[in-house]
């Protein structure tokens, strides 16, 4: 089943010098476990692929049901030096909730998981 | 120093950074009872802008918010016993307390206060003495030495903790004044004071820092800029500012005054608590290490979080340095296409412009250009717009060279009679030219920075 990031967790975002980081939390607990297995560092690389210059970290906060991932080389140098709108790293946020995730429809059903039927215009598939 | 025995204290959050809400300091302090007032007015930059004025009069350098701010919780602080704390002094914390003893004698309380002032941030009139004792002050981040952009420093301030905070409430200052202190200390010292911790108990202390970075930014975690549920947060023009009720155990509830609109919830607090994070284990502080892995949130009633579980351990024996340094000069301008064709208007009229640039052969380290409606915030992640109704066309250039960048500005507006048709939005006129200043992140050895606290009566 093809779950929207968006439907399933919220998100919230700012800068260190030229880092993005976006901290993702599951809108339930128990769908962390689900955040945690399919939002993985590879898909996430994946999802902003020509959107920053640089690699990402992904850390686990079981506790708060989230996860923070580092992108760097995402503020076109950051600061005062980036020429973006976005230049604190604001609403990468987001960004990331426009992922969809591929979860197997047993595991999406178990957890009570919305999923997708219509591709929605503001999103791009996991296959792109 | 003295630990009076209280078994709560409410350290109220009235100010997250220069330039927030004006009204929220009077709203903390008059809303209900607390303790203590901690208004954090420093960002990464504001200490070279506050360096820049400085240099023009000797008397500025510190937010001059900040008066304005102390004159309208003045009766709360001078007669019924809530103390302030704030890093508003920037680069010149003494300008700062005469500027609010002038403020207490003009409301003829004077003697009812208290300025505690804590300097030694300060490292700029230092640099070339510490340098030259190896510390080398090398970029955090890059690795390049200081030496590149040495000639170019504006400011430079080592982030100091608690200690000097605590010593001030302990000689019985009511309003402390601090330099370039961490935002989380601020938070953190009252409690500390008001408990007696230890300087070497982690856990309370990293509770403590914990405690500010949830309060540091004011609203954003009761409200303000939550995505969870946003369409139902209610009230949000009268959004109550965020509250700390600690106990001495080191567990703390986030609140806000009644009466009030926004929402404290688990997942309002925890949306902060993973704004700006790093590695999660490791928050580093001059006090302490805090672990976010180890915080734990629980409803306490309505607009009531409970947080507690939470770990600390030893800090390191470097400070960090924020350094600002004259990193050449940028603009930025705008056109706004209108449909039909908008996108491709606004790419025509993008494409027309950086041949002008070069034609004039004028040279800049970077130019960006972005679409807002289109791909600015997300770019291709936007995916397929479809003739939006307007495109704004963004572009901004970067360089050593002034002339450069202000011929630029001159370039902007031509388009609209030269360009691609169906332009607007020029209202405002050239673009401002404005001298980049840059973020120079360093360690330095604890032991060579000495703080020093100073209380006027």
């Amino acid at each position: 089943m093809n779950v929207r990031l968006l439907d399933i967790a919220h998100a919230r975002s700012g800068d260190k010098g030229d880092t993005a980081n976006v901290g993702v939390i599951a809108l339930e607990p128990e769908w962390y476990p689900v955040l945690d297995r399919y939002l993985t560092l590879d898909r996430v690389t994946r999802h902003f692929r020509g959107v920053i210059t640089g690699p990402i970290e992904r850390y686990e906060l079981p506790n708060l049901h989230a996860l923070n991932f580092l992108l760097h080389g995402a503020l076109d140098g950051g600061g005062t030096l980036s020429l973006k709108t976005d230049a604190q790293g604001k609403v990468f946020s987001t960004a990331m909730l426009r992922m969809v995730l591929e979860v197997p429809d047993d595991e999406a059903k178990a957890a009570g998981l919305p999923g997708v039927k219509v591709w929605p215009a503001y999103t791009r598939s996991p296959k792109e | 120093m003295t630990a009076p025995s209280k078994t709560t204290v409410r350290v109220a959050s009235g100010q997250g950074f220069w330039g927030d809400w004006l009204e929220a300091p009077r709203r903390q302090v008059e809303g209900g009872d607390v303790d203590y007032l901690m208004l954090d007015y420093l960002a990464e930059v504001t200490m070279s802008i506050l360096q820049k004025q400085k240099e023009r009069d000797p008397n500025m350098g510190y937010a001059c918010d900040f008066v304005g701010a102390i004159e309208s919780v003045l009766p709360a602080v001078a007669k019924r016993g809530v103390r302030v704390i704030a890093n508003a002094g920037g680069v010149n914390p003494p300008a700062c307390a005469t500027a609010i003893r002038a403020v207490a004698q003009k409301h003829g309380v004077s003697r009812d206060i208290r300025i505690g002032v804590v300097t030694g941030d300060d490292l700029l009139p230092r640099l070339d003495e510490l340098i030259a004792t190896g510390h080398p002050l090398d970029n955090m981040e890059t690795g390049e030495a200081l030496s590149t952009v040495r000639d170019r420093v504006l400011s430079a301030n080592a982030y100091i903790g608690s200690t000097p905070i605590v010593e001030a409430l302990g000689k019985g200052a009511n309003i402390v004044i601090t330099g370039r202190s961490t935002d989380t200390a601020l938070t953190m010292a009252p409690l500390r004071y008001e408990f007696g911790w230890a300087a070497d108990d982690w856990d309370r202390l990293a509770a403590g820092i914990i405690a500010g970075h949830i309060i540091e930014c004011g609203a954003q975690c009761s409200g303000g800029n939550c995505l969870y549920d946003w369409q139902n947060i209610p009230d949000l023009a009268n959004v109550g500012y965020p509250i700390v009720e600690g106990s001495a155990d080191g567990t703390f509830v986030i609140y806000k005054h009644p009466n009030t609109g926004g929402r404290i919830s688990v997942p309002s607090v925890s949306e902060q608590l993973v704004y700006e994070m790093g590695d999660p284990h490791s928050y580093i502080t001059p006090d302490v290490i805090a672990d976010f892995t180890s915080i734990h949130l629980e409803p306490a009633g309505e607009n009531r979080v409970r947080v507690f579980g939470i770990k600390g351990r030893p800090p390191t024996d470097s400070l960090k340095v924020s350094i600002a340094y004259r990193a050449g000069f940028k603009a930025v301008g705008t056109l706004v296409y209108s449909w039909p064709d908008a996108l491709p208007k606004a790419e025509l009229a993008d494409r027309v412009l950086r041949e002008r640039l070069d034609r004039l052969g004028l040279e800049f380290e970077h130019i960006l250009t972005e679409f807002v409606g289109v791909s600015a915030t997300h770019g291709p992640l936007a995916g397929e717009t479809h003739d939006p109704p307007e495109v704004q066309l963004r572009i901004g250039v970067r360089g050593p060279d002034k002339s450069a960048v202000e011929r630029f500005t001159r370039e902007l507006a031509p388009l609209v009679l030269n360009g691609p048709p169906s332009v607007t939005g020029f209202a405002g006129g050239r673009p401002k030219v404005e001298e980049i200043v840059a973020y120079w992140p360093a360690l330095i050895d604890k032991r060579v920075v000495q703080t020093n606290v100073e209380v006027l009566t």
